[in-house]
């Protein structure tokens, strides 16, 4: 199709078409507020050309009234658009709690994409329709951006940071997956296919994509084999802090502090261990800085946040 | 016809002009209007050079396979041509040249406050120059000319170095020249010439110069900083070394959002002076226009953050920027509305300055308002960091500022060298520049919609259409931006005797002759009337 006729890319969400809607309300608010001096300033030139017969008596030269009004008036409509921006905006930065997480790495020049099943894909996302779906992302390297036009939503994937965007497609199909953040070289390649199913084909195409276990096991085959294990046990806490139940938990620090214990939380407390030290605990665990990738670490957290809120007789 | 050059007139003769030959008397000049003319001369030169930059992405666009460059090629030409442009064209443009050799003489002045200083600022601006050619030379930088980290600190592998020394040196030349013009307007207006009779462009200068003096340190620290961890691996911007890549964004913009404020007010400031002297009438609401620039500098520095609505900043912190930037335009728009309403019941001269002036009207509302869509955050998340943001920008910047520095050009070249150019070709000119420009550009707004980043050197060839057309339009603009080049050289030695006010127009610098003498003024002046008092004698006949 030829990209001249075609003016917006296809819609795969609700949020998509909502967004299309802000956008020419707002140009159609353009159009109103332009029209005017556009036309106006051609109709002045040619009305009142010098040596034309015009009348120019009177002419005013300051109108604290009118200025005021086209002052405040486009303002004020402009709020409103505010408003519908902003809303629209903070309905799409809260996920539902049900939402399938999948985990998102970038790095030069490619976008590693791990389903909670443990599935692992390269510059392309299978996602179904339907259900609310969350990207939890960060970088290996630079800031890249996930940029998904079909879907009118971008985040920045920042390296040491986890940013995350959710949607909820409703259109089955194959879109683009881009960077939009300059990130070198092969920026302007670094992409891929973003294909959104119905759950039964999203659900067959999980099956046969294969697996080494779901990100949680994976993620608890780490744990051991890194010597986590050892300190972090449910039968012994005096070495370091049990791990079961943590995830999402306020937890209190050596320094007084009280955090939350989400991914960020997790993944900072692996890789840079001092930072945040746990209530009661002594700070002798080693850094797996430069040990582990951010892959690896996002495994990690999966597995920890698996032993999540659970009742403590269990 | 003989090949002598032509006569030259009597006011030529003891203008500023003739007050010396020599290389010297120009390399060693403390006139503020022989300084204009080497910062004319210099940002010339650099925006040709970010201008050819500008052509070779332009061509390499033609095609979506990029096959004129290497990627990394691609790379180091938009991020020269945006540095160069930026920091070496249009901040200097219109304040440095127009302002230089304006300001004292729209206040009734001998000079500017520190004729010294100022020509300091100029070579503080050649070194920061042989700076960027010597990166040009050695092979350039690829990092675009916002430096983000850690790219920029840990990954790049151009000439960052030198590059950020150069834009660090530059930036002093701002600050120099930001400080003099706050001085030189508090401090040398002619008797009667009170704060309000002062005219437009001088208001919107004082603004700018506000911006120049506050912001620009800002980056110089974010530069030292960058260097810091560039060269030392001190860890403050790479999360890899303990940093945080968002503090840099935050310094930069913090910088970069005001910068844009200082390309855009002394256009607006132009512009003022343009239409009003076309109307030959006094600019409607005076002092809305004059405390919208006062209103501009200051909220212009509290809307940083809507760079940043994707990047990770608090959802709350891109809710408030998300409004100053609405609130940010009302001073614009106000202006717009003032100079239309200017026009109402004017006697007006269509020029080339005023063409300028309409194409700056039209392409800057076009940029304003859009940039409005940009600060509307479920529209950004969409366009950000897509053609849809350089096209805007490029409205406000090329067909906003540039627009308005040929207007300029043209309203005081016969004041500048003494000589008229063909008005005609000047016509011609601006119509080209209008209708290139919206061919370039426009395009780019669906490009950016339909979901093209910006950047891209290889793109999906379903957005070749919009791009060849914007490659058409590129190659118009370019031809048009050269035009002016021949015509006003052309009447530097053939163009007829200009006089002192070839407009008819109200202002003091209308009052001395053209080229002025080598102090401005015979005697000083003495105002006693506010600025744009056309007299009404005509008119009363008219009517």
């Amino acid at each position: 199709m030829s990209g001249l006729f075609q003016l917006a890319p296809p819609e795969a969400s609700a949020h998509a078409a909502q967004v299309d809607h802000i956008f020419l309300g707002f140009l159609a608010l353009t159009v109103l507020l332009t029209a005017p001096v556009f036309v106006l300033l051609i109709y002045y030139a040619a009305k009142y050309r010098q040596g034309r017969p015009a009348d120019r008596t009177h002419a005013p030269s300051r109108g604290p009234l009118i200025e005021t009004s086209w002052a405040v008036i486009p303002f004020l409509l402009a709020i409103g658009f505010f408003v519908w921006g902003t809303f629209l905006f903070f309905q799409g930065s809260r996920a539902p709690l049900d939402a399938l997480t999948i985990n998102v790495v970038g790095k030069q020049w490619m976008w590693k994409f791990e389903h909670p099943g443990g599935q692992r894909e390269i510059d392309a996302l299978h996602v179904p329709t339907g259900r609310p779906v969350r990207l939890v992302m960060t970088s290996q390297d630079v800031i890249h951006s996930l940029y998904l036009p079909a879907l009118r939503l971008k985040q920045d994937v920042l390296p040491g940071r986890y940013t995350s965007l959710w949607f909820n497609a409703d259109r089955p199909g194959v879109y683009a997956i881009r960077c939009a953040e300059f990130c070198g070289f092969d920026h302007s390649v670094m992409g891929g296919r973003f294909i959104v199913m119905r759950p039964e084909a999203y659900a067959r195409w999980l099956a046969q994509a294969g697996t080494d276990g779901s990100l949680a096991d994976q993620g608890f085959k780490l744990f051991r084999a890194h010597g986590c294990s050892g300190c972090h046990s449910d039968q012994s806490t005096r070495r370091a802090p049990a791990l079961a139940g943590l995830y999402g938990r306020a937890t209190p620090l050596e320094d007084g502090r009280i955090v939350t214990a989400d991914d960020q939380y997790l993944r900072d407390s692996i890789l840079y261990p001092a930072r945040d030290v746990a209530a009661g605990y002594a700070p002798i665990m080693p850094t797996f800085a430069g040990q582990l990738s951010e892959a690896e670490v996002l495994r990690l957290v999966a597995y920890l946040k698996s032993l999540g809120p659970k009742e403590p007789a269990q | 016809m003989t090949a002598e050059p032509a006569l030259q007139t009597p006011e030529e003769k003891v203008s500023y002009l003739a007050a010396g030959h020599s290389v010297r008397s120009w390399l060693l000049t403390t006139d503020h209007k022989r300084i204009a003319i080497l910062y004319l001369i210099s940002i010339t030169g650099f925006f040709f050079i970010a201008g050819i930059a500008a052509a070779l992405i332009r061509l390499d666009l033609l095609t979506p396979q990029g096959d004129l460059l290497t990627n990394e090629g691609y790379d180091r030409a938009f991020t020269l041509h945006g540095i160069v442009m930026v920091w070496f064209f249009l901040i200097p443009s219109i304040p440095n040249t127009f302002g230089n050799f304006l300001i004292p003489l729209m206040i009734g002045a001998k000079d500017v406050a520190f004729p010294r200083l100022n020509l300091l600022s100029w070579y503080i601006y050649v070194l920061g120059g042989l700076f960027t050619v010597y990166v040009l030379i050695v092979g350039g930088v690829d990092t675009g000319w916002t430096f983000y980290t850690p790219l920029s600190t840990m990954f790049a592998n151009g000439h960052v170095i030198a590059v950020a020394i150069a834009v660090f040196i530059v930036g002093f030349s701002s600050i120099l020249t930001g400080l003099n013009f706050i001085v030189t307007i508090h401090k040398l207006r002619a008797p009667g010439m009170t704060w309000g009779r002062l005219p437009l462009f001088i208001w919107s200068h004082y603004a700018t110069s506000l911006i120049l003096v506050l912001a620009t340190p800002v980056l110089a620290v974010t530069l030292v900083l960058l260097a810091s961890e560039r060269l030392f691996h001190l860890g403050i911007f790479d999360p890899a070394l303990g940093g945080d890549p968002l503090l840099f964004q935050h310094l930069f913009w913090f910088y970069s959002h005001p910068a844009v404020y200082i390309m855009i007010l002394p256009a607006m400031g132009v512009i003022s002076e343009l239409v009003s002297a076309a109307a030959h009438k006094r600019v409607f609401g005076y002092w809305f226009i004059a405390c919208a620039s006062l209103a501009i500098a200051a909220v212009g520095f509290l809307v940083w953050g809507h760079h940043m609505f994707v990047a990770g900043q608090s959802i709350y912190a891109s809710a408030i920027f998300s409004f100053l930037s609405l609130v940010v335009a009302v001073p614009s728009a106000i202006k717009v509305y003032n100079w239309t309403a200017t026009l109402y019941k004017g006697d007006i001269r269509i020029d080339p300055p005023l063409l300028f002036a309409m194409a700056f009207i039209g392409l800057f509302t076009i940029g304003g308002l859009t940039g409005l869509m940009l600060a509307l955050l479920a529209i950004d998340v969409h366009v950000h960091d897509t053609y849809f943001v350089v096209a805007h920008f490029h409205y406000i910047m090329v067909g906003g500022a540039v627009s308005a520095f040929f207007g300029a050009l043209h309203f005081w070249w016969p004041k500048i060298t003494g000589r008229m150019y063909s008005l005609i070709w000047g016509r011609i000119s601006a119509g080209l520049i209008f209708f290139g420009f919206n061919l370039t550009f426009f395009p780019q707004f669906i490009l950016g919609y339909l979901g093209m980043p910006r950047r891209y050197h290889v793109y999906p060839p379903q957005f070749q259409t919009l791009n060849v057309l914007s490659s058409a339009g590129a190659s118009l603009l370019a031809a048009a931006y050269v035009l002016p080049f021949f015509y006003l050289v052309y009447a530097l030695r053939n163009g007829a005797p200009a006089g002192p006010n070839p407009w008819n127009a109200a202002g003091l610098e209308w009052t001395t002759p053209s080229p002025p003498p080598k102090h401005n003024f015979e005697t000083t002046p003495e105002v006693d009337r506010p600025a744009y008092d056309y007299p009404l004698a005509k008119r009363s006949a008219d009517g």
